[in-house]
């Protein structure tokens, strides 16, 4: 008999749906069915069993192919690339869980070395933001029960949390809600007219990258001053609709996503949409919050903010020191500059992500890519570690786009013999530590205790 | 005043952070334990000469040290780094971090420097002959408290997030700006003589900004009130004189909102 396995967490998008039903053969090998999740939800379920998978690291050869090594090799080869690099780093993380995330700080710590997140790529402009000027944000749970009017503004949900809008945001009936989609009014501020668009009340078609300064009209027109005829595109009247709309919201929510943090200004953009949130709340709750990408990205925020009090761009090389700052210390700037000579890449793809230059200035030094999949970063790598995926084959703790961690189960076992991100940074850690021992035991002897030599 | 010279003569495969190289770092030392300094290149700490040769002793005090950097320094991050006195000449580019955390004294870059340079500056002399690129004089990342004083001058062209959170000093540049000047200011003085990208002044609550040139992107919070006549780094001239941003708090002084000014050149 098929096993149904209920209440299962969706290892895709930072919406983290957790009401997914998942259906699993007899013999608890093949996922058979998947219910309630989106079309790129479904997908990852499926592709677990329902592609060829790699079992066994590979490690490139030097006629160019690849060939399929042992667990312990591929450990030894890791911490030997970290211990003899001046400079690794090690990013990635959107796509694991907050275990995996710990262990490799852990790893990170040890090898002195740069530990890095998509955020740097995604929304670690909203970190910076959230640095100079506050958070003043909700849980989706409270958006869902109490919002009147969402602002979806630089983000496309539609495409990118298909469900966000329908559990969260535009149509659920919450408990201040009841009437759903009926009673509330959605604003979407977005250059191109999105699907997203589509479904909303006021659509603002803001000129590309202009965006801060139509926040800087809105705020002054909060404030009650005047604003020029047209700003950023959009019509004076526009703009004064929109701000009485907001101005009289029971509970409002501005959902933001690449569209403020990747067009020009970057952080700025939504420093000044946290600063335009807080003047809201001089009249009627109001509250912000990032479109997170992927279902844990915001995992490796909380887990290293936790530890080494930076969420991201970490650089761990002087060890007792953790020093962070973006523009230095960001993966793709530090690729750019040649200023790393090894490179991690675990969990997400950073071969399709970066910039072309920066792949080809990461590929002159030893490249690892740890993944459940053959991905572009793995096709280019020296060395391809496969790990359980988090959420189908991994438990594991992840964090919503909200900060509220959601414990995530397996539904079925990862092919025999793979491990998880967890236990293969453990294993890397206790080689890298064997190799620091082994290293400082070539070394002079530390002066023996003062008695100990008594007789000199 | 003593001079030593520094002379990269074995540069770095990745970047050396010399954040050892200052006049209050070299003062009271020989050539010899000068160039036992620590320097970093990622996690390995060396020795300041596997790097450079040293010639020269420092002086007594940092104010009496001076430092001339020679050779390609493009790879040589944190130089004259929370200085407090004396000199420092490099003659030809640095990278990043250039008199960050300054406190005083005085460091002239005959080349361009990178970006984060007089960030969380207090006091002294930063003049960069060539460009400079991003976050110059701005705050460290999360610090609202920006720039306090002192002086930076760039005679070429400035990168983006120049002055953020700025509160007093002077910030001269004598090409043009990209996007972002005084963002979040709270006081000091910046004077752009070429042209400004944009964004200048966003969410600035007081302070001046000077651009001699265009805007090309003027924020809707600044609204134009008089014309004046100024004498600005040593030259007078007519302006167009805005306060903004309106869409900012404010503070008020003596009954009257204090505003933060835009100059712009007639």
């Amino acid at each position: 008999m098929p096993k149904k396995i209920e209440n299962v967490g969706c290892p895709y998008c930072g919406v983290c749906c957790d009401d997914l039903v998942v259906t699993v053969s007899d013999d608890g090998k093949q996922i058979l069915e998947v219910e309630n999740a989106c079309a790129i939800g479904n997908q990852i379920f499926h592709h677990a069993t329902g592609s060829e998978r790699v079992k066994l690291p590979r490690l490139r050869q030097p006629d160019g192919t690849y060939k399929d090594i042992s667990y312990d090799e591929a450990v030894d080869y890791a911490a030997k690339v970290l211990y003899n690099a001046k400079k690794p780093l090690i990013y990635g993380f959107g796509s694991t869980n907050c275990e995996g995330m710990a262990a490799a700080a852990k790893v990170a710590e040890t090898a002195g070395a740069v530990l890095d997140n998509c955020a740097s790529i995604c929304h670690g402009s909203s970190f910076l933001a959230i640095f100079d000027n506050g958070y003043p944000s909700c849980t989706l749970g409270e958006t869902k029960n109490r919002a009147d009017v969402i602002v979806y503004w630089g983000a496309n949900p539609a495409h990118a949390h298909p469900r966000h809008m329908s559990r969260y945001s535009i149509f659920p009936r919450g408990f201040f809600t009841g009437k759903g989609h009926k009673s509330r009014k959605i604003v979407v501020i977005d250059p191109r007219h999105t699907d997203t668009a589509q479904v909303a009340d006021i659509h603002l078609q803001v000129k590309q990258g202009h965006d801060y300064e139509l926040f800087d009209a809105f705020r002054a027109v909060v404030r009650g001053h005047e604003i020029p005829e047209e700003v950023a595109g959009i019509k004076r009247e526009r703009i004064l609709e929109v701000v009485e709309i907001m101005k009289k919201a029971r509970f409002g929510t501005i959902f933001y996503g690449m569209g403020l943090c990747h067009s020009d200004g970057r952080n700025h953009n939504v420093d000044i949409a946290i600063s335009l949130t807080r003047d809201l709340n001089d009249y009627t709750k109001w509250t912000i919050m990032a479109m997170r990408g992927h279902y844990n990205i915001t995992g490796p925020g909380a887990v290293w903010s936790w530890q080494y009090g930076f969420p991201y761009c970490l650089d761990l090389t002087k060890k007792d020191i953790a020093h962070m700052n973006p523009g230095e210390t960001s993966s793709v700037d530090l690729a750019m500059r040649d200023e790393v000579d090894a490179f991690i890449n675990i969990g997400t793809d950073a071969g399709a992500h970066f910039p072309i230059e920066a792949v080809k200035h990461l590929r002159k030094h030893p490249w690892i890519t740890i993944d459940p999949n053959i991905c572009m970063a793995s096709e280019i790598s020296d060395l391809h570690i496969p790990v359980g995926i988090v959420g189908v084959e991994v438990p594991g703790i992840v964090y919503r786009m909200d900060n509220v961690p959601i414990q995530y189960r397996k539904v079925i076992d990862p092919p025999e013999g793979v491990i998880s991100d967890e236990e293969l940074f453990e294993r890397i850690h206790k080689r890298l530590s064997e190799l620091e021992a082994e290293e400082a035991a070539k070394g002079p002897a530390k002066a023996a205790p003062e008695g100990v030599r008594a007789e000199e | 005043m003593k001079t030593v010279t520094l002379t990269l003569t074995n540069p770095s495969e990745l970047f050396i952070e010399g954040q050892n190289i200052t006049p209050d770092n070299f003062a009271g030392r020989k050539a010899a334990e000068i160039a036992a300094l620590d320097v970093w290149e990622g996690k390995q700490k060396s020795p300041l000469g596997k790097y450079f040769t040293v010639e020269g002793d420092g002086g007594a005090t940092a104010e009496e040290t001076k430092i001339v950097l020679r050779g390609d320094c493009t790879r040589v991050k944190r130089i004259g780094q929370q200085m407090t006195a004396g000199e420092i000449v490099i003659e030809g580019n640095a990278d990043m971090y250039i008199g960050g955390w300054m406190k005083g004294g005085k460091i002239h870059v005959k080349g361009n420097v990178d970006s984060f340079c007089g960030i969380g500056m207090e006091g002294g002399e930063l003049i960069v002959d060539g460009n400079a690129a991003h976050h110059l004089g701005s705050s460290p990342r999360g610090e609202w408290r920006g720039m306090q004083g002192g002086v930076i001058r760039v005679a070429g062209n400035a990168g983006n997030d120049t002055a953020t959170f700025i509160n007093g000093g002077t910030i001269v540049i004598g090409g043009d700006a990209d996007i972002h000047i005084s963002t979040h200011g709270e006081g000091g003085t910046v004077i752009v003589k070429g042209n400004a990208k944009g964004r200048v002044g966003g969410q600035m609550v007081k302070g001046d900004i000077y651009v001699y040139g265009t805007i090309e992107n003027p924020l809707p919070g600044f609204s134009m009130v008089d014309e004046v006549e100024q004498e600005v780094d040593g030259e007078t001239a007519r302006f167009a004189h805005y306060i903004g941003d309106l869409g900012e708090r404010h503070p008020t002084s003596k009954g009257k909102t204090v505003y933060a000014n835009l100059y712009t050149k007639l």
